[in-house]
């Protein structure tokens, strides 16, 4: 496993462990992610690899019944640390999900909402952040025409685009996805990918994928999950050629999972 | 049997199940109103009711019968919607939980005329306020709060979870989530559930008998003046609704034309709680056409 220096990290989670009630869903995680690169978290289903990602927003709170061991620090800080100031890491680290969730808004609320509550009142800011977060999702020009339509009126692919942008507007560092194009067709897919490599010159992004062509093709450094255990986190290229575990071997070749 | 001859015969109970509930509605409604709207003219909606002569009209019980439901309704909505909002989004899975909601339940079946004795004993003789219309509104919050709870938490709970989620995960805390997300998401629902309580509020009859009185005083409806006790607005006097005027004058009524007078209360009322219906279903697609911009 490569050694980053301590600035290179945009998290770093050491001797991670989690319970669901007396489940332990994930077991002992070490795990660096590197700023501006694009980390692809993969393996079978019931693998903790959701439950992972949603740790580092901790969007896992919302889950009666969870507790947690170990640290992740995101910029030096333990998240864990119970001080931590909620709206301020979920500011930082935004999150798309499985399924596009407009709100019941406009486009143009959809994506100034975060901002407006964050803050940013005058009307010239929310609309220079509503553009560029739409053109940096290439949503722009399918939408510049209908700001003021109800985001429920756009189809499934620019839901998702539009949630990201959303995501974006609040200026996070790091994006995280939990399988964004996982209801969403090839075309679409494709759209969110190109996306994904165009992003990642500003953010680091984690994104929890089924589809490993998918990681093969977006991400820089690939972890392969298995039953609660990080089993292998490397190089993309080398994950995908020569994994070093037989395990991360039989998955990516498809005997199990 | 063959199963074809079972499923004919379940089809056949069905529909005359449902024959049944139809015709018993189309019935009642054409009974009502055959014998109700003929009574109805501007003079009977209009003139004071006569306590001796024909003739009188429901002038005064219509305007108490609206008067005492926005009263109710803006003790109500605020409150039902509290308790929703606490029940549907902080209240933690458990004993104290189980209880309150329990205690919703069993206050939203209580009989209306315990209530309205309750009410006498509360708002009528404890407060010393006599027969009021406050004291009436509050009888009808004890009688009309645990269906606003009930619908207020019901819409917050049916609002999908992702997008609370979203908004959670932007950074948003969670009053704010629910204060620009949960509660305008949630509105038709509550809207809608508001104006069916409404209706219900508004043909209620014994709740009201001991606590918003049975009598009117003189109206005046120049004066505004709502401390002045002539003025319709006054709060503190006594106020016969439409409903409870049915039941009074079917019960102790001197007048001639008890039965026209009650034919004609009757019709209007039902036509009010039938529009109150129609209009919670119409207000309550539009807004959630326009919010969702569903097809």
């Amino acid at each position: 496993m490569s050694v980053f220096t301590i600035t290179d990290k945009a998290f770093d989670v050491k001797d991670f462990n989690l319970w669901y009630g007396d489940h332990h869903a994930l077991k002992n995680i070490n795990f660096p992610i590197r700023k501006k690169e694009v980390t692809a978290i993969i393996g079978p289903s019931g693998c903790g690899k959701s439950t992972f990602i949603k740790t580092l927003n901790l969007m896992i709170n919302s889950i009666p019944g969870v507790k947690m061991s170990g640290e992740i620090n995101y910029n030096g800080q333990n998240i864990l640390n119970e001080k931590l100031d909620l709206v301020d890491l979920r500011k930082n680290v935004g999150m798309v999900f499985q399924k596009g969730n407009p709100f019941p808004q406009s486009i143009f609320d959809n994506i100034a909402y975060g901002p407006r509550i964050h803050g940013k009142k005058r009307k010239r800011d929310l609309e220079e952040i509503v553009i560029k977060s739409l053109m940096d999702v290439a949503l722009w020009d399918e939408v510049k025409d209908r700001l003021n339509a109800p985001a429920l009126g756009l189809s499934g692919g620019q839901q998702q685009r539009l949630c990201i942008a959303r995501a974006l507007a609040t200026k996070p560092n790091v994006l995280l996805m939990d399988e964004p194009t996982s209801a969403l067709d090839p075309i679409s897919t494709l759209k969110i990918e190109e996306m994904i490599l165009e992003l990642k010159e500003k953010y680091t992004i984690v994104i929890v994928t089924h589809n490993m062509q998918q990681a093969a093709r977006v991400s820089d450094k690939t972890a392969f999950f298995l039953m609660g255990e990080l089993i292998e986190l490397d190089e993309t290229s080398k994950i995908f050629s020569q994994p070093s575990d037989e395990r991360t071997e039989g998955y990516i070749t498809g005997r199990f999972g | 049997m063959s199963s074809k001859t079972s499923d004919r015969i379940a089809t056949g109970i069905f529909v005359t199940i449902a024959v049944i509930i139809i015709s018993l509605l189309i019935g009642l409604f054409y009974f009502i109103l055959v014998n109700g709207v003929k009574q109805i003219s501007i003079d009977f909606l209009t003139k004071p009711s006569s306590n001796l002569l024909a003739g009188g009209g429901i002038r005064d019980q219509i305007f108490n019968s609206f008067y005492v439901l926005i009263i109710t309704m803006i003790i109500t909505v605020p409150l039902g919607l509290g308790g929703g909002i606490y029940m549907a989004e902080y209240a933690k899975p458990g004993k104290v939980t189980d209880f309150i909601r329990v205690c919703v339940e069993v206050l939203a079946s209580f009989p209306s005329i315990v209530i309205g004795m309750f009410g006498l004993l509360m708002f009528v003789t404890l407060t010393g306020w006599g027969y009021t219309i406050l004291g009436g509104a509050l009888a009808l919050t004890v009688f009309n709060l645990p269906v606003m709870v009930r619908v207020s938490e019901d819409a917050i709970r049916s609002v999908p979870r992702d997008i609370k989620e979203a908004s959670l995960g932007l950074g948003i805390t969670h009053w704010h989530t629910i204060k620009t997300i949960l509660l305008p998401s949630a509105f038709p629902s509550i809207l809608t559930g508001a104006i069916l309580a409404a209706g219900r509020v508004f043909g209620e009859a014994a709740a009201l008998l001991f606590t918003a009185g049975l009598s009117t005083p003189r109206l005046d409806y120049s004066d505004w003046n709502p401390f002045s006790s002539t003025s319709p607005l006054n709060i503190f006097r006594p106020a016969e609704t439409l409903a409870v005027h049915i039941w009074s004058v079917n019960t102790q009524g001197l007048i001639p034309d008890v039965k026209e007078v009650a034919n004609g209360s009757a019709a209007v009322l039902v036509i009010s709680v039938l529009i109150f219906n129609l209009l919670a279903r119409g207000i309550g697609s539009l807004v959630h056409k326009k919010m969702t911009a569903s097809k």
